[in-house]
């Protein structure tokens, strides 16, 4: 049996989202003979731009040319995707801040089932898929089960499939903005507004004492400050520390913040959320401090230190101190 | 304004440390500490906010055991006027699909313009939201950061999106909002706080007052077991006594540039 699996492609102004080249290779893992169809909405040249990149990795592209997709407003594009997406579809959309938009509500005006921020298919045995999830900030990991016979919904955590950079397709572009119909939605797009620049640039910083929620208290972040101070380097976090409002936005790492390409990232009480590691770019040696170790920041750390951080880092910056 | 909040009682993520029962079938919840889900407080806060603005009303209703109770009462003491706790043993095997169910139903029983929910939660799925809307036929915006109320039937939203930039929108009321963290800074809530709201009554419901049939909730997709994987090495972790870790981590630091 072979399914029809769709893959909603994101871009920017016509630039490929990097999960667009990861959806086919999770399209593959369910099945491995599918016809995997590149959905793309949008307008114009850019669109058209976007459209001629993914039919070099997709042999079917469905292009859905709308003036108001300028900017891609989830509250239009779902009712479209109900409208051109067959009976049985199973349906891959990113994890990111638009398939969190999307794909909730459309699994349910398709009426399928819904699995969201997939990291891994676990098996597909006929019309049954077991996908691997985590739930606690990546502290555990689970399967999850269901019945895709009448179509299914995924989003695809990101950064968890590998890209299918090989570039050997040139596949059709169909236009179904026809059968996209015309609607309307409640929600209407105004602007972006860009992140504000900060005091400090983490961005071009090669040493980051990055600090996280395990660092307890507004006031404990002057440890980190002298850590930094110390080394040569500045003072990043994780989200918590700025929806505490311990630290301004700007030196926040992850998705919802900046990515940084540092030489060596310290990161202080800091579980390693996915949304944060993602912001790591570049390969740096990555020290851990933490109390727990079965913090998943371990995982992706060189070095850990299993120790509370705010008794360890007036010792570790005294160390330095003494033998730089 | 009528806002209707939707919370969840969690295990707090600032206080365990989630270990995996012998079988696999479950968390070790034992010795767990709970609190209310970090998102839906600040989507409680956001609700007060609006309330102290415009007038109206604030509700929060949980899907949960007993001891969700007294997450309503945490919220209730922040600020929220009324509770409603949905305490039926067939949701707690049910899924994201069969708790927007649920809250549907809670929904059309009032007569709401706003409706919140927390971004996601413990098990990090950011979905009921997105299905309240669609179950619902309402306008929805995920991961809002910031909202503005422009008139009756009108809100101005940010939503945030990829490198901290924020997304801005006009949205029609009524319609459901999923709250993103950072959004305010909620109250602190004291212990005299609670007490005040101890005595309140809070209705309970079952399915049955939600005029829903076990088979509509039950879970479409079900969990199976939790394991934790097997992973790659991870990080050499530094032994000794604080002294010899923070020695060898300086000459660690110095052999790859960390300092300057």
């Amino acid at each position: 049996m072979s399914k029809e699996i769709f893959a909603y492609i994101e871009h920017h102004d016509g630039v490929l989202d990097d999960s667009a080249l990861e959806l086919i290779n999770a399209a593959k893992k369910i099945d491995e003979s599918a016809n995997v169809v590149a959905l793309v909405f949008g307008t114009g040249d850019n669109l058209n731009k976007a459209c001629e990149e993914a039919a070099k990795t997709y042999n079917t592209v469905w292009k859905i040319d709308k003036a108001d997709l300028a900017y891609p407003n989830a509250e239009l594009i779902r009712p479209m995707l109900v409208n051109i997406l067959p009976k049985g579809s199973v349906c891959l959309v990113p994890h990111d801040t638009f398939g969190i938009d999307l794909a909730p509500g459309l699994s349910v005006k398709m009426d399928v089932p819904y699995i969201p921020d997939v990291v891994g298919i676990d098996k597909v045995e006929g019309d049954k898929i077991v996908a691997i999830r985590q739930e606690f900030s990546g502290q555990v990991h689970t399967h999850v089960e269901t019945d895709m016979a009448n179509g299914i919904v995924i989003t695809i955590r990101p950064g968890t499939f590998e890209p299918d950079e090989s570039k050997g397709a040139s596949g059709e572009i169909v236009d179904k903005s026809a059968d996209a119909g015309d609607v309307e939605a409640k929600r209407k797009f105004i602007e972006v507004k860009e992140a504000e620049a900060g005091d400090v640039d983490i961005t071009q910083a090669d040493i980051l004492v990055s600090v996280g929620r395990g660092i307890g208290e507004e006031e404990n972040i002057e440890l980190a400050e002298e850590l930094a101070e110390a080394l040569g380097g500045v003072v990043s976090c994780s989200r918590p520390v700025v929806d505490a409002k311990w630290l301004d936005h700007s030196r926040q790492v992850g998705t919802s913040g900046k990515t940084v390409k540092p030489k060596v990232y310290i990161a202080v009480g800091i579980s390693g959320a996915f949304q944060h590691v993602a912001g790591i770019k570049g390969n740096p040696f990555i020290v851990a401090i933490n109390t727990n170790p079965k913090a998943p920041i371990f995982q992706v750390a060189d070095v850990g230190v299993v120790e509370d951080c705010i008794e360890f880092l007036p010792v570790l910056t005294e160390k330095v101190k003494e033998m730089k | 304004m009528e806002i209707l909040v939707c919370v969840k009682r969690v295990p707090d993520p600032a206080e365990n440390e989630i270990e995996i029962n012998s079988d696999g079938t479950d968390i070790e919840r034992d010795d767990l500490v709970y609190s209310v889900n970090e998102w839906d407080n600040y989507a409680v806060e956001e609700a007060i906010q609006i309330k102290d603005k415009v007038g109206g009303s604030v509700t929060v209703v949980t899907v949960g055991d007993e001891e969700a109770d007294e997450v309503l009462r945490r919220e209730m003491a922040m600020g929220a006027d009324k509770g409603i706790h949905i305490n039926d043993e067939t949701l707690e095997e049910t899924d994201g699909l069969g708790v927007a169910k649920a809250l549907k139903a809670v929904v059309e029983k009032g007569n709401y313009d706003l409706i919140l929910t927390g971004a996601q939660a413990d098990d990090g799925a950011a979905q009921v939201g997105g299905m309240l809307a669609a179950l619902l036929d309402l306008p929805y915006a995920s991961l809002v950061n910031y909202i503005e109320i422009i008139d009756d039937n009108t809100l101005k939203i940010g939503r945030e999106i990829e490198g901290g930039n924020q997304e801005i929108s006009e949205i029609k009321l009524p319609c459901v909002l999923s709250i993103q963290t950072g959004i305010n800074e909620p109250r602190y809530v004291g212990i005299r706080g609670i007490r005040k709201v101890a005595g309140v009554e809070i209705p309970e419901m079952e399915l049955s007052d939600l005029g829903l049939s076990e088979d509509e909730v039950a879970p479409r997709v079900k969990r199976l077991d939790y394991f934790i994987p097997e992973m790659g090495e991870g990080a050499e972790i530094l032994e000794g006594d604080m002294e010899e870790v923070a020695e060898k981590l300086v000459e660690l630091l110095k052999a790859k540039g960390g300092i300057k």
